[in-house]
């Protein structure tokens, strides 16, 4: 009797990649402008106090929240890039092809460039708590107005595919607004919101975290519970839908976590590109499986990982600049993909 | 079991009685384009008749759940764009679909049914095998497991051979006439391809030029001259001696008798009527053919010289 392809390998790599993802999240934390030594970090994160009060501010105030966002923002990315690529059977698809990530960046744009020099990013900053959660909900007001108008077209649509390019075109009508917005706004407003597209992870505080983790984790979850769709949906709708599959409620399932997912993400961090995409890819080269109720996890280490490699890299260890972390995001990523790409080929074959 | 169609859509078919029957492998056959997938579309639900009603155990099709539809009806398409990631178990089990939890964990009576359909559609070997490694129609067998797996009265398969090659085709529908005639299921099977679907249908659906679909045993829709009117084209004649078409001969160049064992009589009359021959009992012409059937010899009374092969002979004829 031959029996399922055992799991005894696929087992042996999440534990791999669960084992490089705490490596890297106690190495992103014990790096930064401040040296702090390793037995002080180890013992601050284990609440024991060291007598400096500044080293445990800086640990548990902005290394912590930051590298906990990084692992949120990676595994929420990479997860909604996964349902996206397998609902469109499209290597190119990620969470920001049906323009959620525009519309957040419309809703942000109509905070900081509409509300005049008194709301600028860095006022929106010092209101603190408030000003914040502003920007976070028009962020999602913004995504979820796009979902509204791409839920709407898809109860029309049959095909995925013609999905794919309605939610392209959606994108490109929501960048433009915000470019006409841009070109009749003031440098010092554009400036600001400039410098949130550039992305950031260390500007979601402790409490925010708290909301944060728990869109993130309950999305994932539900995501989750949707694996054995994701996988009935790599044959094709007709094959699908012949199996018993309502394909229009998976959808607009798929469709709306994935909003929540990148909304969330890009109102807390912007617009944070590339990993949705790439993720997925690696992930599935490094298992070579397309089964979903693998990748889902490992989506998530992979996604942590890379970008808890992406904040390392952007806090340039050993000085004290701070690039913005959408560039190295596609800088490091990027030449990855190539390579794995010209490596093993069997990138088109997945779908 | 009893099944009624009658569908009518722009002049595509209409006037549709047909009854599929368990245990038989019925094939539909017609001309590219002549409806052949709108048909199995409409059969399957996909899409709604424009007139008339589907029905399975006498009970009309739209009172079929998705859910219930799918543990009645299995499907396998053309399309060759199958996830090439998966292992071909891990893709037959996805047949397991209507019947598993959320998780889709396969018990192990779900387990034995793979192994069956594997070892039926002798696929088993490339169980741990990925998709993207098998040849086109390695993965049609493949799909056809995977239909097995979901358990279902009926298999309705949209032109499952139309990539693949003659011995695969052979295969292919000799195993879809073993499992209709062993596992008592029905199979509706759509092709264009007349010579199957003549040598291995238990039934025909014959799309005809009249919009509408004849059913009957293939030999019968052969004699009365339905077959050939529907594949009927101004250039084309029915062999009924061989069960196929071929070009009509106009204005042939000369008649020839050919004498000699059968089967050389066959191949070497094929090939002049190729060159414009006109092959009769008795002609002027003759061809003998003689020697031992590993070596032929050919020899006419046109130089009286013998040749050694039909390229030979064919080039001083």
């Amino acid at each position: 009797m031959h029996e399922a392809p055992s799991g005894g390998l696929k087992w042996q790599s999440l534990l791999l990649l669960t084992v490089g993802l705490i490596l890297l999240f106690l190495l992103d934390i014990g790096l930064g402008s401040v040296r702090i030594p390793v037995e002080d970090t180890v013992r601050i994160l284990l609440g024991q106090s060291v007598g400096n009060e500044a080293w445990e501010a800086i640990i548990l105030k902005i290394r912590l929240p930051r590298s906990v966002t990084a692992i949120l923002v990676g595994a929420a990315l990479s997860v909604g890039g996964l349902q996206m690529q397998t609902l469109f059977r499209n290597p190119l698809a990620g969470p920001s092809v049906l323009g959620i990530t525009a519309g957040a960046s419309l809703g942000v744009a109509a905070v900081m460039l509409a509300a005049g020099g008194v709301a600028t990013a860095f006022s929106i900053r010092q209101l603190d708590l408030g000003g914040s959660w502003m920007i976070i909900i028009a962020s999602t007001i913004g995504a979820a107005l796009v979902l509204i108008v791409i839920l709407g077209i898809s109860f029309r649509i049959k095909d995925n595919v013609v999905m794919l390019i309605v939610g392209i075109m959606v994108a490109n009508i929501t960048i433009a607004i915000v470019s006409i917005w841009q070109y009749f706004s003031d440098p010092e407003q554009i400036q600001e919101y400039i410098l949130w597209t550039f992305g950031s992870l260390g500007g979601v505080t402790n409490q925010q975290l708290g909301a944060l983790s728990l869109i993130v984790v309950s999305g994932i979850v539900f995501t989750f519970f949707l694996s054995k769709t994701l996988n009935v949906l790599l044959l094709g709708e007709n094959y699908a839908q012949s199996m018993g599959l309502n394909i229009r409620r998976s959808r607009i399932l798929i469709i709306a976590v994935t909003s929540i997912l990148a909304g969330a993400i890009t109102g807390f961090c912007g617009p944070i590109g590339f990993v949705g995409i790439a993720v997925p890819h690696l992930t599935r080269s490094f298992l070579n499986t397309s089964d979903h109720r693998l990748l889902i996890p490992s989506c998530v280490l992979v996604g942590g990982i890379l970008m808890l490699l992406c904040d390392i890299i952007s806090q340039v260890p050993g000085s004290q600049t701070v690039l913005p972390v959408n560039a190295i995001t596609a800088m490091i990523g990027s030449p990855i993909v190539i390579w794995i790409i010209v490596k093993r080929r069997n990138l088109k074959s997945s779908f | 079991m009893g099944y009624k169609s009658k569908k009518e859509e722009k002049a595509v078919l209409s006037g549709l009685g047909l009854i599929l029957r368990k245990g038989d492998l019925t094939c539909l056959l017609g001309p590219n384009g002549s409806g052949k997938s709108t048909l199995i579309r409409t059969l399957t639900s996909i899409q709604k008749p424009l007139k008339g009603s589907v029905a399975i155990d006498n009970r009309p099709l739209e009172s079929y759940s998705q859910k219930e539809l799918a543990r009645k009806i299995s499907l396998v398409l053309t399309d060759r764009n199958a996830p090439g990631n998966l292992t071909g178990y891990a893709l037959v089990s996805l047949g397991r679909f209507p019947y598993t939890s959320w998780m889709g964990t396969l018990s192990q009576s779900d387990k034995e049914l793979i192994h069956y359909a594997m070892e039926c559609t002798g696929t088993l070997a490339f169980a741990n095998r990925h998709i993207g490694e098998l040849s086109d129609g390695e993965r049609q067998k493949i799909m056809i497991a995977r239909a097995l797996v979901q358990d279902t009265e009926m298999i309705f398969l949209d032109e499952p051979t139309a990539h693949l090659d003659l011995p695969n085709r052979i295969e292919i529908f000799h195993l879809l006439q073993e499992l209709a005639h062993n596992s008592d299921k029905a199979i509706l099977l759509s092709t264009h391809e007349m010579d199957m679907a003549l040598s291995s249908a238990d039934k025909l659906w014959l799309v005809t030029n009249e919009n509408t679909i004849q059913s009957g045993l293939p030999e019968d829709l052969v004699l009365n001259g339905q077959l050939e009117k529907a594949f009927s084209r101004e250039s084309l004649e029915f062999d009924y001696e061989t069960g196929g078409f071929r070009r009509k001969s106009g204005e042939f160049k000369a008649q020839v008798a050919i004498k000699g064992p059968e089967v050389l009589k066959r191949w070497t009359r094929s090939a002049l009527e190729r060159k414009g021959f006109k092959v009769v009992e008795e002609a002027y012409l003759r061809i003998d053919i003689s020697g031992s059937p590993d070596a032929p010899e050919w020899t006419t009374n046109k130089d009286n010289k013998t040749y050694k092969t039909i390229e030979a002979l064919l080039l001083n004829i």
